[in-house]
């Protein structure tokens, strides 16, 4: 008989599709929460791949915090507009004013956590009953314990001691009305896999993941980029450096990494050869506490 | 590179989490940042050493109880390999939790502990693993740092282990004495258990054949989702999408759908909107079908070699997996891939004894965590297989339709 093999690369890919296909299945209402992101570029990529030469059954949605990086708004923009799907852009600005929500004040006042409220907004405004989302379980150690269906109640939290059994892959996304459900389609896929498959795949992703010089503050060993969301204290000195972007989050809480990698092939070996993890070396956020994402998801995040 | 998914299972506290870290530790693949966190962790605890079970414990609740209460899922490769590892938890009480991380597993370590030998848990989780078709078994004896690194000790357990194994009908089952906690035949053989001849855990794991327990003989498709672009020029463009589970197709290859049984011809296949001649498992595509015949989610596109049953009876064994008990006459959806039907269980036949392994065969009702075989009854005919025989298309779960939580695990006989 004939010989057949997969790359681990194709099981990944065939069970990101499978998930996308289940979701178009179960849900009325589904959206896929694009951040502009490499992760959530993937998620696009691997949605072509589900549902063409039809077009996606669901649209995009954005939650736009307002402290984005200009290159990742307008790479957004344009991929919408090239593969002709739909965006929707929801401001966490028109959340904080509408429901005079008090912004937070520091040094890098982060916008990280108000964001939970325009998405749960969003949700309700459009009666999302599925959020397709690229978290990704290497990424952190409560995400690293989540089903690749999970169930949010109406107020968008997750209970971590009492997920459904998910067995095979079956995944049942039957929920009550005003329950919803996320679902993370590239979990099992790990920062190496994904640059990994940017590569074969020949994806595109904004300019800020390569190489380039930008004016940063350097603060406790980060390099954060030099924006007017962040506030300058006497004795800040902003410098130029050669930086790429590991993760692109905001422009507050995502730091850059010193590299002269302007390829994904050099990216994939400063990653080998890297002793940092994703978040520890670029998110500002996540040191506050040992739980602090597992609070978060509690309270609705995604 | 290929793929291997494995779980570690076995009572509390029998070492799991710990020697998880171990392997990641000691193949190198926890980075600075995340030993610094768990360092300090340990120090909070007052405790010597780092403890590496922070690695997965990865809920508070966990680290505060120092137990594993969910699934925690790490990746890690080596040169010959990627690893998808499932750290389930030990206690009773999550043991449904334990059966989601072993439903994909290809592979299954169950711990025992030197000092206790097999205990109950460890053997539920045999049965479980053996229910569930996990193709490759390996028993690790943990803590033989706490037994002098005996031989003897190492030998009753294997002893009477392979009762257990032989009871539940394991098959490929390896042995090896470990210490998670000193590395002990984790990544390199161990100088202290210099009486043990085979290789070491990761040896094992590198080194287990996966590839050939795909099956490429039966075809199975269960469709997902109708794909109609219904533009001016792809109008009358329907694809089948979905994944092969199992076996391969080609164009023009003769295919039945099931359950209406209505036959047809592969026109074309697709993959990211481009067309291959051929596809197998477990790639997933979009079918063309020759003729324009009814078929929606739900339905599987079988070639006719080696047709799936199609009935509205079936048997399964059953993992209870809800605090509400099964009472016969029940009634709850049914869902096999991407097929949902409502179902009764008509009767429990026997309960599994998980301490004698004998049948009990006046069980009245099932209790969660209860191990049955059960009739079920299905209100519209579903096309299934034999979960040994072709575990793809074999196995189902019960939903509940007033909770809408997953109650029960079925594997059809
Ligand atoms: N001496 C010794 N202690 C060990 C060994 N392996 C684990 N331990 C200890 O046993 C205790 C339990 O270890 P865990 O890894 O948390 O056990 P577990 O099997 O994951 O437990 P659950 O997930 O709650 O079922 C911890 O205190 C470990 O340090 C070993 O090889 N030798
Ligand atoms: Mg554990």
């Amino acid at each position: 008989m004939k010989q057949y093999r997969s790359d681990y690369l194709d099981h990944l890919e065939s069970e990101a599709i499978h998930i996308f296909r289940e979701v178009a299945g179960q849900f009325e209402k589904p959206a896929l929460l694009f951040s502009g992101g490499k992760d959530s570029i993937t998620l696009v990529h691997l949605a072509l791949k589900a549902f063409r030469p039809g077009k996606f059954p669901f649209p995009l949605v954005h939650i736009d915090t307002g402290h984005n990086f200009p290159e990742a708004l307008a790479f957004r923009d344009n991929l919408a507009n090239s593969i002709g799907e739909k965006l929707i852009v929801r401001k966490v600005e028109d959340t904080i004013r509408e429901k005079r929500l008090t912004e937070p004040v520091g040094k890098f006042a982060s916008r990280n956590a108000l964001q939970t409220y325009t998405l749960l907004d969003t949700i309700e405004e459009f009666g999302f009953d599925a959020c397709i989302g690229g978290a990704r379980r290497d990424e952190e150690k409560a995400r690293a314990k989540e089903r690749i269906f999970s169930v949010r109640d109406e107020f968008g939290q997750w209970n971590p001691k009492l997920q459904r059994p998910e067995l095979w892959n079956t995944y049942n996304g039957r929920i009550h009305k005003g329950e919803n459900v996320r679902v993370f389609p590239i979990s099992n896929w790990t920062e190496l896999d994904i640059w990994n498959y940017i590569r074969r795949e020949n994806i595109q992703l904004p300019s800020i993941y390569f190489s380039h010089e930008r004016e940063v503050l350097e603060h406790e060993g980060q390099l954060v980029a030099y924006s007017s969301f962040i506030r300058l204290d006497p004795g800040d000195k902003i410098v130029t450096r050669t930086v790429r972007y590991r993760t692109v989050g905001d422009m507050t809480c995502t730091a850059a990494v010193e590299s002269k990698a302007d390829s994904v092939e050099d990216i994939i070996s400063e990653i080998i050869a890297t002793k940092t993890s994703e978040r520890g070396e670029t998110r500002i956020d996540d040191k506050v506490s040992e739980a602090a994402m597992e609070d978060r998801k509690k309270n609705g995040y995604f | 590179m290929d793929l291997l998914r494995f779980i570690t299972a076995g009572s509390v506290d029998d070492g799991k989490s710990t020697l998880i870290g171990r392997l990641l530790y000691d193949s190198k693949s926890i980075l600075i940042d995340q030993l610094e966190a768990i360092e300090k962790q340990s120090k909070n605890r007052e405790e010597g050493e780092i403890d590496l079970a922070l690695l997965t414990d990865g809920l508070r609740a966990e680290r505060e109880q120092g137990i594993t209460i969910d699934v925690a899922y790490k990746y890690f490769s080596t040169p010959k390999r990627k690893f998808i590892i499932a750290d389930a938890p030990g206690h009773i009480q999550y043991t449904r939790n334990m059966v989601t991380g072993a439903s994909n597993s290809d592979l299954a370590i169950i711990l025992i502990d030197a000092r206790n030998g097999v205990v109950e848990q460890t053997r539920r989780h045999s049965i479980i693993a053996s229910l569930l078709s996990i193709p490759h078994v390996v028993i690790a004896v943990n803590k033989m740092d706490l037994v002098d690194y005996s031989q003897d000790v190492y030998n009753n357990i294997v002893i009477d282990y392979a009762k257990v194994a032989r009871a539940t009908g394991l098959k490929d089952v390896k042995y090896i004495p470990i210490s998670a906690l000193q590395g002990d035949n984790i990544v390199e053989r161990s100088t202290n258990i210099s009486w043990y001849e085979g290789g070491s855990l990761l040896d094992i794991l590198e080194n287990t054949e996966v590839q050939k327990d795909l099956n490429y003989k039966d075809a199975r498709f269960p469709v997902q989702y109708v794909i109609r672009p219904q533009t001016d020029d792809l109008h009358d463009y329907r694809g089948y999408a979905g994944k092969i589970i199992s076996g391969v197709y080609r164009v023009g290859d003769p295919v039945v759908a099931l359950p209406s049984g209505l036959k047809t011809r592969i026109s074309g296949i697709e993959i990211n909107g481009k067309r291959v001649e051929e596809a197998h498992v477990p790639q997933s595509v979009t079918l063309l079908l020759e003729d324009d015949i009814d078929i929606s989610r739900g339905d599987i596109i079988v070639k006719d070699e080696a047709l799936p049953k199609t009935e509205q009876e079936l048997e399964a064994l059953v993992c209870w997996m809800d605090a509400k008990p099964l009472v016969p006459g029940n009634k709850y959806l049914l869902q096999l891939n991407s097929r949902v039907v409502r179902a009764v269980v008509k009767n429990i036949e026997y309960k599994l004894n998980v301490n004698t392994l004998e049948k009990d065969y006046s069980p009245g009702r099932a209790e969660l965590n209860d191990v049955f075989r059960a009739v079920i009854k299905t209100a519209s005919p579903i096309s299934f297989d034999r979960y040994d025989e072709l575990r793809e298309n074999g196995g189902a779960i019960l939903i509940d339709e007033t909770s809408n939580v997953t109650v029960g695990a079925c594997m059809i006989q």
